[in-house]
């Protein structure tokens, strides 16, 4: 294969997860605001926590949900928005186009189409909850016919990396931007007000109910942190992103005889989220074991670009 | 001017290639036909299977619009054009080979010098080259009017890098999709193997000698290009990588592209990416479009490159009107498929005929294409054709022309039911080995009433074309 179309694949794909986790970010905010009165600084962590602070400033000079919910969906001016993101999402496709199936590229380029339509004019909030369940329904056809008619081949596992890099570092973000709601002294009493924060952290990584089914009914922020983070059967969690990357890595180094400085680095991130606890977690900080993990993550996605020669 | 009907012609009613067709047709409603139409846009809307036009940026991704109804080509009828069209690519291929080694041609006077000489089309960098196997375009367009029934002309060669196959194929894929029962009733030949035919022919001029290991990719200058969509569909369909330059390089003295695991060697490269920006060793030196080097490759024998560089020369507009000369010269029989009459206006003679009858004259530009910078005399205006005449007085050698020839007609499918549009034939022909012909090719309808223009960048559109077998 190519390096420029796994290069081509592995964006494609984190493009897509990343127009789907944009969806999902504005959707826990619109909760929160909902729910609660002051909601600037919420829609300022929710900026935060799509990584787009500083696209963000340079545009704006407040904060508000129209505003936020505009440049996070619609706006071209950031690359990450849904928009700027299933337009480069399918630029990538159609660049590797003979490496997809005719249903993936049909479903993306359909995706593209119609985002592109609904997203043409300013968002309605009357219409917003519609939008975002067409992004994630858009998003969603696209992993299904991935799935469900792609070899599992090395366009397969390329594909896969970018999915899970990209996963991985938003749900890392969206746990160090909240951090400090998790810390047990702070949120020690386990006020309303925190409820609805944890419950926006699970919502924006789709697993306010599933957290229910694996742990109790009230939200305890070790238990939330351990979901994120831990469980490996959480498919947003980080262990769970590099069980999936390890497996995609460890597909390629079987199928080209060559192991590189990236299996090592995803080995490495791996036994940082299987050794030892939430509990120890908390003790070493969350905050700093958030950072060492966001950085291993990018150096990662750096060491596969290499490695593979995607340039 | 009456037109030739395929279909229905004037004197002699239903003609006997669409018979059957036409059975099947009139237990049709035209509600139903119409929907279909729509199924087949959305089809191709989905599939993105788009055309960007240069210069309407709001029409970047533009479908080139699809015709249900079928153009018919009964089997006497394609087997005589095949005779013609593998004569004239016989033709051309020697053509190619004298004119960049001895110029016989040139030497028996039978094409004038200054013709190859002054000709920007001609690659000087490619005399003495032979490329593998002796074949210089290994892909070839034909251009076929008609306009009787038994009257075919060549329109137009192109040796280059001739495209549309793909809407050859997307056009029959669609067809089967949407009247599959028409394919039960009526045996029409299959295109869908043309891919296949592809790779073998281009195997079977690889350097390498034993066609089993030659590596063979599609160079596409990228995904912004126009024909972009053509580039990946014909990898795919081939198996094999759809490069572009950035992906090339020179390695041991081969070309090579850069691959998850290394530098891999390529055997035969499917260019479609132009002349002038193959190599900026050689040619455009700014050019990112190609590789550097590539040519001390091929001419070293280590590559091969389709079409080869500097085949330009034998679809020059001006060469155009010398090929039935150039197809009697070197297979010492006449040409079976005629040419067009054409005026070089290059000669003072043709020039001041042709400034006297513009209203009569389709006039084109030597090296244009698409359709652009060209005069349909009687359907311009005068201010047009006045316009026209300073241009052409101004280079008398950039122009042909030729009558203005009535154009078969086949019926389209329009809200007012059946309506005849001219259309022409573009067959594939592959050239290695042997030369391989699918039954079928594209025919392009121009889509307004009257119009002679079947250039998709004109408004043109396309139709699925059939070769009964029978």
């Amino acid at each position: 294969m190519l390096g420029r179309t796994a290069n081509g694949l592995y964006w494609m794909s984190r493009y897509i997860e990343r127009a789907e986790n944009m969806a999902r970010l504005v959707d826990a905010g619109l909760r929160l605001a909902l729910t609660r009165e002051s909601s600037a600084d919420e829609w300022a962590s929710v900026v935060v926590s799509a990584g787009a602070r500083d696209a963000y400033d340079a545009r704006h000079s407040e904060y508000s949900g129209p505003l936020a919910i505009d440049f996070l969906l619609r706006d071209t001016v950031n690359p990450s928005s849904v928009l700027s993101s299933i337009e480069t999402a399918r630029n990538n496709a159609r660049m590797v186009r003979t490496a997809l199936t005719r249903e993936t590229w049909e479903s993306i380029n359909e995706a593209w189409m119609s985002l592109k339509r609904i997203l043409a004019v300013p968002i309605d909030e009357r219409e917003l909850p519609k939008i975002l369940d067409a992004i994630k329904r858009e998003t969603a056809l696209i992993r299904g016919s991935f799935h469900g008619t792609m070899l599992r081949n090395e366009i397969f596992d390329f594909s896969q990396l970018g999915t899970f890099v990209e996963r991985a570092d938003n749900t890392a973000r969206i746990l160090d931007v909240k951090y400090y709601v998790l810390l047990p002294s702070i949120s020690w009493v386990g006020s309303s007000l925190d409820n609805y924060q944890w419950e926006s952290i699970l919502r924006s990584v789709a697993a306010h109910r599933s957290y229910r089914w694996v742990y109790e009914a009230d939200y305890r922020p070790t238990n939330v942190a351990d979901f994120l983070i831990l469980n490996r059967r959480m498919p947003r969690s980080l262990a769970y992103c590099y069980r999936m990357i390890l497996e995609s890595l460890n597909f390629l180094g079987d199928d080209y005889d060559a192991r590189h400085d990236c299996h090592d680095t995803a080995v490495q991130t791996m036994r940082m989220l299987q050794r030892g606890t939430i509990a120890d977690i908390f003790d070493r900080g969350l905050h700093e074991f958030l950072g060492d993990f966001i950085r291993l993550n990018n150096k990662l996605g750096n060491e596969v670009a290499q490695a593979y020669r995607f340039y | 001017m009456a037109a030739f009907d395929e279909m229905r012609p004037e004197k002699t009613g239903l003609r006997e290639p669409y018979s059957a067709y036409c059975d099947w047709l009139q237990a049709q409603n035209t509600t139903r036909l119409t929907e279909k139409m729509r199924d087949a846009e959305s089809v191709f809307r989905r599939t993105g299977i788009t055309f960007a036009v240069y210069g309407t940026e709001e029409a970047a991704e533009r479908l080139i619009p699809f015709d249900i109804v079928p153009r018919i080509i009964s089997g006497s009828e394609w087997r005589r054009l095949t005779q013609g069209i593998e004569q004239r690519v016989q033709a051309l291929n020697a053509f190619l080979d004298d004119i960049y080694h001895r110029q016989e041609i040139l030497r028996a006077g039978r094409v004038p010098k200054e013709l190859i000489a002054r000709n920007e089309a001609f690659l000087p960098e490619m005399i003495g080259v032979r490329p593998p196997a002796g074949v210089y375009t290994h892909i070839i367009g034909v251009d076929i009017v008609r306009t009787g029934e038994n009257e075919f002309f060549v329109l137009e060669d192109n040796a280059r890098t001739p495209s549309g196959v793909s809407y050859m194929l997307e056009n029959r894929e669609t067809m089967m999709q949407l009247f599959p029962e028409l394919f039960q009733r009526i045996k029409v030949r299959p295109v869908e193997n043309y891919p296949q035919l592809l790779r073998q022919s281009l195997s079977a001029v690889s350097p390498r000698g034993n066609a089993a290991e030659a590596t063979i990719a599609v160079l596409t200058p990228g995904s912004y290009n126009s024909a972009f969509f053509e580039h990946a569909f014909l990898a795919d369909q081939m198996g094999v990588e759809l490069v572009e330059g950035q992906d090339l390089r020179v390695v041991d003295g081969h070309v090579a592209m850069r691959t998850t695991q290394g530098y891999k060697q390529i055997d035969v490269l499917y260019r479609r990416v132009d002349d002038a920006y193959l190599d900026p060793l050689t040619f455009n030196p700014d050019s990112a479009l190609g590789v550097a080097g590539i040519m001390d490759v091929y001419r070293a024998g280590n590559i091969t490159i389709a079409n080869a560089p500097g085949t330009g020369i034998a679809d020059d507009k001006a060469i155009y009107s010398y090929m039935p000369e150039i197809v009697e010269f070197y297979t010492g029989r006449k040409a079976i498929l005629g040419n067009i009459p054409t005026w070089r206006c290059s000669e003072p003679d043709s020039l001041k005929y042709v400034l006297e009858h513009l209203g009569e004259l389709v006039v084109k530009e030597v090296h244009g294409s698409g359709g652009y910078g060209m005069l349909v005399g009687p359907a311009a205006s005068r201010k047009e054709r006045e316009d026209f005449a300073r241009k052409l007085k101004a280079k008398p050698a950039n122009y042909i022309a030729q009558p203005t020839l009535a154009l078969s007609t086949c019926p389209i499918l329009t809200e007012k039911g059946l309506a005849p549009r001219h259309v022409d034939l573009r067959p594939f022909v592959l050239v290695s080995d042997r030369i391989r012909i699918v039954p079928g090719g594209l025919t392009r309808v121009a889509l307004k009433e009257g119009s002679l223009v079947v250039n998709s960048s004109q408004g043109g559109g396309t139709k699925d074309t059939w070769v009964l077998d029978d």
